[in-house]
């Protein structure tokens, strides 16, 4: 099956600093796919080479079979949801759905009605008025009903309050389960995340620190509690990604696809947040070992 | 896209067509400007006179500040690109659309203006031509002499020149507003520069769009222009040019060898004061004077473009504004492919 996005050595350089290094990435189609980072990571920048808004300055990047934006197909294949979710302030909820409908050769009208109706959106509203969540689910309408293969969204619910923000997840889900497309979603909720995502990519200062299926993820990490211990006396398939120490204990993070056998580890399951916090907090650079990357997960 | 075009420029297309219906309005109420044998114009009519020249050029300036600098930045500003960027058509259709259209309007707008304002003027315009003979009025005053179309800020408010500053000042707007992504400043740059296109181009572009007439005349009375001493208490001595052309040179005297000189200091007691009236003893010593001028070799340098050039220079102009606006709008295209967002 073709990956929704496939990223070889991407790179992205504004002025001197460096936005987004050396990313290599291979996501398969089907996934709910959430990309987790601090903020300043890089995950706009990675999202945005997707959807041909930016160009790479290094590597390349695939969207659904094809080179990211540039000619009408591959704009037709991928919905985007900006960060902030942009609207025309001067035209109605009526008026954008025309738009799409103009500017989209796939456009699924009755799609795009049914949903302005469900949210209870008055189509003569000019989307300038209209509250951050409905804003939010306005953007979600145009990306969805132009019926793409992969839909993007960018921090969609960064601004909006919980309730928007539980509305708008739960549209998105409702969008997934009935329309069978792939996503692409950034964010800094974990917890929104682990609702939503069943794939996981984890994108710290500027380079990817984890990526995979969150089921892979969950089996293949563990927290180690013991006696205190030097972690290079390890066994060199168990990659440490967080340690901490008291005088008597250590607490490892660690990630191996091997069972842990040393009987003086007591072995406990993490959570996704657990997760997605020992690798954000990771300095620079520091993964230990080979920087695991999907290859070694599957 | 063009649904989508015309859907955000209406307002613009609606206060366009309001500008120009106030302006058919008010010259249809001020009616044709000397009309029968009036040779002055009335108070009012010089009103609208300048008016019209005023508006044909402020138009353009709106145009590139209002139309062109907020057509693209504003979007940038926004963030409505991300929205409009990732429906199914490529930047360049977008672009394409949104400038196809602005521009025509642009161009449809000053072109109505312009010649709106020509019509009306062109009794006053055509009596500065070199062919027609202005009648005296009754009362008997002096004709009032009017600019003639070629005459630098004229030659800017009448003809095709003015679409051509339009397109251009429009595609600058949009050009400044891709490289500033910001509505006002790109607006404030926008008019700046086209203020100083709009000053230099008369200047340092328009004389030398077809090599000017160069003539040697001789020095008479009849022809002088202006004699006196000049800032520096040089001598400054001018000749008047053909009637109706753009005189761009008339200051510079010449000997026997064609060698740039300055007159003679007795030529300025060839001329009577002018207070004093003029005797028929006193111009018999003028033109004395001047012969021995000519004699001794002096010629005037008179450097001009002639009253009939002025459709050659207009269409000179244009083209070369035209062109220009193409570059720019190839750079627009080129910007908002590669450097966007």
């Amino acid at each position: 099956m073709t990956p929704v996005l496939r990223a070889q050595r991407l790179g992205k350089r504004y002025r001197r600093r460096w936005a987004l290094s050396e990313c290599t990435l291979d996501v398969p189609a089907g996934h709910v796919v959430g990309l987790v980072g601090p903020n300043g990571a890089g995950k706009s920048t990675l999202l945005n080479l997707a959807t041909g808004m930016l160009t790479p300055t290094e590597g390349t990047i695939e969207v659904c079979g094809g080179p990211a934006g540039g000619s009408t197909q591959q704009l037709a294949k991928v919905g985007f949801v900006a960060q902030d979710t942009p609207v025309l302030a001067g035209l109605t909820v009526a008026e954008h759905l025309k738009l799409g409908a103009k500017l989209n050769p796939g456009w699924d009208d009755a799609l795009a009605r049914r949903r302005i109706e469900q949210l209870g959106l008055d189509p003569a509203q000019r989307a300038g008025k209209l509250s951050g969540g409905q804003r939010a689910q306005l953007a979600l309408t145009l990306g969805i009903a132009k019926r793409p293969e992969l839909l993007i969204l960018d921090e969609p619910t960064a601004a909006l309050d919980p309730l928007a923000r539980r509305e708008f997840n739960q549209a998105l889900m409702e969008i997934v389960s009935e329309e069978g497309v792939s996503v692409i979603l950034s964010s800094h909720h974990v917890a929104d995340l682990e609702r939503v995502c069943d794939y996981l990519i984890v994108l710290v200062s500027s380079q990817v620190r984890v990526s995979g299926e969150v089921d892979d993820l969950l089996a293949h990490h563990h927290r180690l509690v013991g006696p205190r211990r030097d972690v290079t006396t390890l066994p060199g398939d168990q990659l440490v990604v967080s340690e901490s120490h008291t005088d008597r204990q250590t607490m490892l993070i660690v990630r191996t696809e091997a069972p842990i056998l040393d009987p003086a580890w007591r072995v406990e399951s993490v959570s996704l947040e657990d997760l997605v916090l020992a690798y954000m907090s990771l300095p620079a650079g520091a993964v230990p070992g080979p920087r695991p990357t999907l290859e070694r997960v599957r | 896209m063009i649904w989508l075009t015309w859907r955000q420029f209406r307002v613009q297309a609606a206060a366009a067509c309001a500008l120009l219906a106030v302006v058919a309005a008010t010259l249809l109420i001020a009616g044709p400007p000397l009309t029968g044998s009036q040779a002055r114009l009335a108070e009012a009519a010089n009103v609208v006179y300048l008016g019209g020249i005023v508006a044909v050029y402020v138009l353009p300036a709106v145009i590139g500040a209002f139309w062109g600098a907020p057509l693209v930045a504003r979007e940038l500003e926004a963030g409505t690109v991300r929205l409009v960027w990732n429906q199914s058509v490529t930047r360049s259709r977008w672009l394409d659309a949104k400038m196809g259209l602005t521009g025509l309007a642009a161009v449809l707008t000053t072109a109505v203006l312009t010649m709106a304002v020509t019509l009306w003027s062109d009794p006053i315009d055509a009596a500065t031509r070199p062919n027609t003979i202005h009648a005296v009025s009754d009362e008997g005053s002096a004709p009032e002499v009017f600019a003639a179309r070629i005459t630098p800020w004229l030659f800017g408010a009448r003809g095709i020149v003015p679409i051509g500053h339009a397109l251009f000042a429009f595609v600058l707007g949009v050009a400044i507003g891709i490289l500033l992504r910001r509505t006002v400043p790109a607006m404030a740059v926008t008019l700046a520069v086209f203020a100083v296109v709009q000053i230099a181009t008369p200047a340092l572009v328009r004389p030398y769009l077809i090599p000017a007439v160069r003539e040697t005349v001789t020095i008479t009375g009849s022809s002088i222009d202006r004699l006196g001493p000049d800032d520096d208490g040089v001598l400054e001595l001018g000749v008047a040019g053909p009637r109706g052309a753009w005189i761009l040179d008339n200051r510079t005297t010449v000997d026997a060898a064609g060698k740039e000189v300055t007159a003679p200091d007795w030529v300025m007691d060839c001329v009577p004061v002018p207070t004093t009236k003029p005797t028929p003893q006193a111009e018999v010593t003028t033109a004395q004077c001047f012969a021995r001028l000519s004699d001794l070799g002096y010629r005037q340098r008179l450097t001009y473009q002639p009253a009939d050039r002025f459709w050659t220079l207009q269409w000179r102009e244009t083209g070369l504004f035209l062109l220009l606006s193409a570059l720019l709008s190839a750079l627009c295209f080129r910007w908002t492919k590669r450097r966007l967002p």
